[in-house]
């Protein structure tokens, strides 16, 4: 493409150890939380979801978003062509994940208070 | 190349292609479109999962409990250190790649190759500790038992600690042979037969008496119910229906047995993926070895490659945290 060899790249190595650093820390973050499983996080829900499950929904999230914009390099494309990608997924996905996590909690609720004997 | 294209004359005009919808080249918006409507199929599968999962919050298999081997470290109980390995050598595969990536704005040809060359290594190396974690997972470790209402029972010691069917059960003397071609029919043959029945499971279990049963309820304390000696004993003898070692489609010695179902499926799927990234990888790598992008003039192909290698690794991000932590 005649618009690449217009642009003077630098390179961009330093961040890229930079945000790989802040990925190993993360996941080792998870791992560490996830064998210790402190009991003050386990014990505590928001939104009927433990609180370390919340961390680490949030971590993961933080991950996406560095593995996106950095490695993907989505920070450099149009507001545009990032926009087109990123709310389309996050707003379907959100959708998908209410609908069917709704459901599934509404089918364990049947299963668990209604006449249906699951294990007979 | 040059001979087949049909030169319109609008060439660099907006018409004839000059103009970049979204300031993206054609290929990688097109690579970024794809990566859209596939991270939508995994978002489905994964969606599908807490569907599932929600519905059997209280029996759902603990993932710390079912994936804790580790290479050359037999029966030593080690929850996730092998995940997070496999994620570390995924996310260092990524690194590689966006550096190969970095080098070819520069034109640097050899550290494209150099970095390029890691990523495949990388890939490699996580398809082969997937296909050894689906050995464990099939093959499993304790071995349990399935109830008349497809529910799993596990067996455990008095200090709560997991007991194998193989460490108590001794088995009758055979009274059946296995049927294969020669002595069956002709057509078809059985899988060799199971070294214990479920008589002899309930007949060792009762002459055993430090052995428990663990249901796959999970109690406040987010652990499974282990039952009293004489409950154990009326749950096994009147509920016991089969034995089941490891894990397939249909059985599963976890316990819900859609746990295996999405696991195969999830993990198959992205270890698929990962599959065709390694071979694209290889043939960008060749491509670039060859010079092809060198007289073209940029690198942009190692660029679009990359962004499915990334993708790759993201979606593994979420696989983790979905399967193994949470």
């Amino acid at each position: 493409m005649a618009h690449s060899s217009t642009h003077t790249h630098e390179s961009n190595t330093k961040r890229i150890w930079l945000v790989f650093v802040i990925l190993s820390i993360v996941t080792g973050v998870e791992v560490v939380l996830g064998i210790i499983k402190p009991d003050f996080l386990v014990d505590y829900t928001f939104l009927s979801m433990k609180l370390l499950n919340w961390i680490f929904i949030i971590l993961t999230l933080y991950k996406a978003y560095y593995i996106a914009w950095a490695f993907m390099h989505l920070e450099g494309e149009s507001k545009g062509l990032r926009r087109a990608i990123v709310w389309t997924s996050v707003f379907l996905i959100s959708y998908l994940l209410f609908i069917l996590l709704i459901e599934g909690d509404y089918v364990y609720e049947v299963f668990k208070n209604n006449k249906v004997s699951w294990d007979f | 190349m040059e001979a087949t294209v049909i030169r319109t004359g609008t060439e660099g005009k907006t018409w004839g292609g000059g103009n970049e919808p979204l300031r993206a080249s054609y290929g990688k918006m097109m690579m970024w479109f794809f990566i859209v409507s596939d991270a939508l199929t995994f978002s489905g599968f994964l969606a599908a999962y807490g569907f599932s999962r929600f519905k059997f919050i209280d029996s759902w298999p603990i993932a710390d409990e079912v994936f804790n081997h580790f290479p050359f470290m037999h029966g030593v109980d080690a929850p996730m250190y092998y995940v997070a390995l496999m994620t570390f050598i995924l996310i260092f595969s990524s690194v590689t790649m966006v550096l190969a990536v970095d080098a070819g704005h520069q034109m640097k040809k050899s550290k494209v190759v150099f970095y390029m060359f890691l990523t495949i290594i990388g890939g490699v190396i996580f398809l082969g500790s997937q296909a050894w974690e689906w050995k464990n997972f099939i093959q499993g470790t304790y071995g349990a038992v399935t109830t008349t209402g497809g529910n799993i029972l596990q067996f455990v010691d008095e200090d709560g600690k997991r007991v194998a069917l193989a460490d108590f059960v001794t088995a009758a003397p055979a009274t059946r042979v296995q049927h294969d071609r020669s002595n069956g029919l002709w057509f078809t043959e059985e899988p060799a037969l199971p070294a214990y029945t479920i008589e002899d499971v309930k007949t060792s279990f009762l002459a055993n008496e430090n052995i428990l049963v663990r249901t796959q309820a999970i109690n406040a304390d987010g652990e499974k119910t282990i039952l009293t000696r004489a409950e154990s004993e009326r749950k096994l003898v009147a509920e016991g229906a089969g034995i089941v070692e490891g894990a397939n489609l249909t059985h599963n010695e976890y316990g819900v047995p859609l746990f295996a179902d999405f696991f195969f499926f999830i993990t198959g799927f992205h270890g698929f993926h990962v599959l065709t990234g390694v071979l694209i990888n290889i043939i960008i790598f060749f491509n670039v070895l060859l010079g092809t992008y060198e007289r073209r003039g940029n690198y942009e192909m190692v660029e679009k490659v990359g962004l499915y290698w990334h993708f790759v690794d993201l979606v593994w991000v979420f696989v983790f945290t979905f399967f193994y932590l949470v």
